[in-house]
């Protein structure tokens, strides 16, 4: 176990932003913690890099206490958001900063920072400063520099935040690869889901200072355990509606299986738009539907389905399927659900509308 | 950062659009000329040129009278004192207010303008109050043999006062732009707090903290009010530079006086080019710093 973290709790000026957080990270792992801005995962993180204090709880790095050991005392390393690279220091010196502090002999700086600029592939850029980086550059030597003093664990803050689209695409690529080669536990805070699902073996959804879920990418997406995961992991389609006799529940033209419910119980009800089966052929599909509105996302066509009265889904088709049923706006097509969650409204909640 | 040739350079155009008729230009420029001329170059070149009235012989003589000698060494020894003294505290109240957050931190904030507040008259009497014959530590003081006003230690201590905001005051800002997390970074890779202040802090502010040095050593050399009070013109004894040009002026010994403060108009002079010169590096520092803590910010 690399990284265990036990009733951990942060509270700023009466907020609580990490609220008694349980979790274990196993050794040689690539694990994202996923959440809303606010939703407390930088706060985790620095914590156990020992940039916060806790105020509650405890954290072991490698089976060993750390929670009031000095952060340069750990052994992280930790790439900031925003790089915090040495801006009067040159790519070299940067990477070299960590076995400088220590009083590492020259020679075997100069070797450990020469591996690390070819495992980072920024070869013969040793001699430049920060300035003169690409901002997916500047990340590369900031993961090096981290890396450097061989650390037990590498925390990483929203690693590709403030990198435009397409760099950030390859250096997720890349850092997953990172790991493969270099087998450094390593955990990384993020907002982005796609960022979570692709790069990470593991991964822990946080909200209010909790951690809501762990698992697997595929669990997270495929069996999210509550209606916040189901919104925020993906994109959903989401109606509330009343449990209406016993492992029934309807919304307009559509009738749900609930199993495990009471009758009376108000519930909400998830399903991702790719899990909308759409044709215009059969009409063995439960629902009457109406192509109100298409839009081009790239691989798929968003089509808009009024289903009657003041109900409307959105349904993702893949775009040869789209193209191939000559789907247009005003036509009427069936539809059909695949795949759904619910989940119990509590009582007391905030009861936002259905789309 | 986006490649400067795609922004439309209209600056010439967008200038003369807002700029007045030639005949309202050409009378504010020859106005500010009169102005600084009048103002600032003439009193400039009068005093080199009433220096030198009795040729440079006199000129040399003047300067290197013993008493003139005594004048300088004083105003080199308070000034270097208070450089070195405001910059220890200027450093040390900028990390604790910028790194920390503590408790009567905006009374800090304030009560460090407070020696550019107060006339610095007043200053040199609160000194003369509390460690004068007559004041709160006087008769303590003078039991123990040891002597504040009228000696050395007081011209010091007014020195200090006066010059004491320049470094926080120039450095607050700077830090608060620069952050936290280059120091963070530091210790997190092993660094003692030792080794994060003389690797990442000071080079980051190294320009800034210069300029402030140069300012704050500017106005400690001509500090005149202040050390006026505490000092009891004991020529030789506690005579610093602008005293001196003082005594000498009273005494009607114009050229002498002319030519003790014409080191006074260099070191200005002086410190006019050495602040330009940082300036640049310095304006350089701030936009290297804005430019690495902007998003998604790249290299041309």
């Amino acid at each position: 176990m690399s990284i265990e973290v036990r009733g951990l709790t942060k509270v700023f000026n009466g907020f609580t932003a990490v609220d008694g957080i349980n979790l274990k990270i196993e050794t040689g792992s690539l694990v994202a913690i996923l959440g809303p801005s606010g939703s407390g995962k930088s706060t985790l993180l620095r914590m156990i890099a020992g940039l916060e204090t806790p105020d509650k709880g405890e954290i072991l790095l490698t089976g060993r206490e750390a929670t009031h050991v000095a952060a340069k005392e750990r052994n992280v390393g930790f790439v900031f958001q925003h790089y915090a690279l040495f801006k009067h220091m040159t790519v070299f010196e940067n990477i070299a900063f960590g076995l400088r502090v220590r009083k590492d002999p020259e020679d075997e700086i100069r070797n450990r920072v020469f591996e690390l600029l070819n495992l980072v592939q920024l070869q013969g850029l040793e001699k430049r400063y920060p300035s003169q980086l690409s901002g997916g550059q500047r990340q590369r030597v900031a993961v090096a520099r981290a890396l450097a003093p061989r650390p037990t664990v590498l925390l990483l803050d929203e690693p590709f935040g403030a990198l435009d689209a397409k760099v950030r695409e390859e250096l997720r690529d890349w850092v997953a690869k990172l790991h493969e080669e270099s087998h450094v536990t390593t955990l990384f805070v993020t907002h982005d889901q796609h960022e979570a699902l692709e790069v990470a073996n593991r991964i822990l959804v946080m909200n209010h200072g909790r951690i809501e879920q762990e698992g697997t990418p595929l669990e997270i997406f495929d069996e999210p355990a509550t209606h916040f995961i189901a919104q925020f992991v993906g994109e959903s389609n989401y109606i509330e509606t009343t449990v209406s006799e016993p492992g029934l529940a309807v919304w307009g033209p559509i009738r749900f299986a609930v199993e495990g419910q009471a009758v009376g119980q108000r519930i909400r009800i998830y399903f991702r738009p790719n899990d909308v089966y759409v044709t215009g052929d059969f009409e063995t599909l439960q629902v009457r539907a109406q192509i109100v509105k298409t839009r081009f996302k790239g691989p798929v066509i968003e089509l808009r389905l009024h289903l009657g009265e003041e109900r409307y889904i959105f349904a993702h088709v893949p775009k040869g399927v789209s193209l191939a049923s000559g789907f247009k706006e005003g036509q009427d097509v069936w539809a059909g659900i695949t795949a759904y969650h619910t989940f119990p409204v509590d009582p007391g909640e905030y009861q936002g509308a259905g789309i | 950062m986006k490649p400067e040739s795609n922004i439309p350079t209209g600056g010439d155009a967008h200038l003369r659009a807002l700029t007045e008729p030639p005949w309202v230009r050409r009378s504010l420029i020859v106005a500010a000329l009169l102005f600084i001329g009048f103002f600032l170059v003439l009193p400039l070149v009068m005093v080199f040129a009433s220096a030198l009235a009795k040729g440079f012989q006199f000129y040399f003589d003047a300067i290197r009278e013993p008493m003139a000698l005594a004048a300088i060494r004083l105003t080199l020894l308070a000034s270097f004192i208070s450089v070195v003294l405001n910059t220890l505290f200027g450093l040390a109240a900028a990390w604790s207010i910028t790194r920390f957050e503590f408790k009567g931190k905006s009374l800090l904030i304030t009560l460090i303008d407070l020696p550019f507040t107060v006339s610095p008259v007043i200053s040199g009497l609160i000194y003369v109050l509390m460690f004068g014959l007559q004041g709160w530590f006087g008769p303590w003081l003078s039991d123990h043999n040891l002597q504040i006003i009228f000696a050395v230690p007081g011209i010091i201590l007014a020195t200090v006062f006066v010059t004491f905001p320049f470094v926080a005051r120039e450095l607050i800002p700077l830090m608060q732009e620069q952050g936290t997390e280059e120091e963070e970074a530091g210790m997190v890779l092993g660094a003692t707090g030792w080794q994060i202040f003389l690797k990442i802090t000071l080079p980051n502010i190294k320009w800034g903290l210069l300029y402030c040095v140069i300012l704050c050593n500017a106005r400690a050399m001509g500090e005149f009010g202040a050390v006026s009070v505490v000092s009891g013109h004991i020529r030789g004894l506690t005579n610093t530079l602008p005293l001196h040009v003082e005594i000498l002026y009273n005494e009607y010994n114009y050229a002498a006086a002319f030519s003790v403060a014409s080191l006074l108009a260099l070191v200005a002079v002086g410190t006019l080019i050495l602040k330009k010169i940082v300036e640049y590096k310095y304006t350089d520092e701030l936009k290297a710093q804005k430019e690495m803590t902007a998003t998604g910010g790249e290299a041309p």
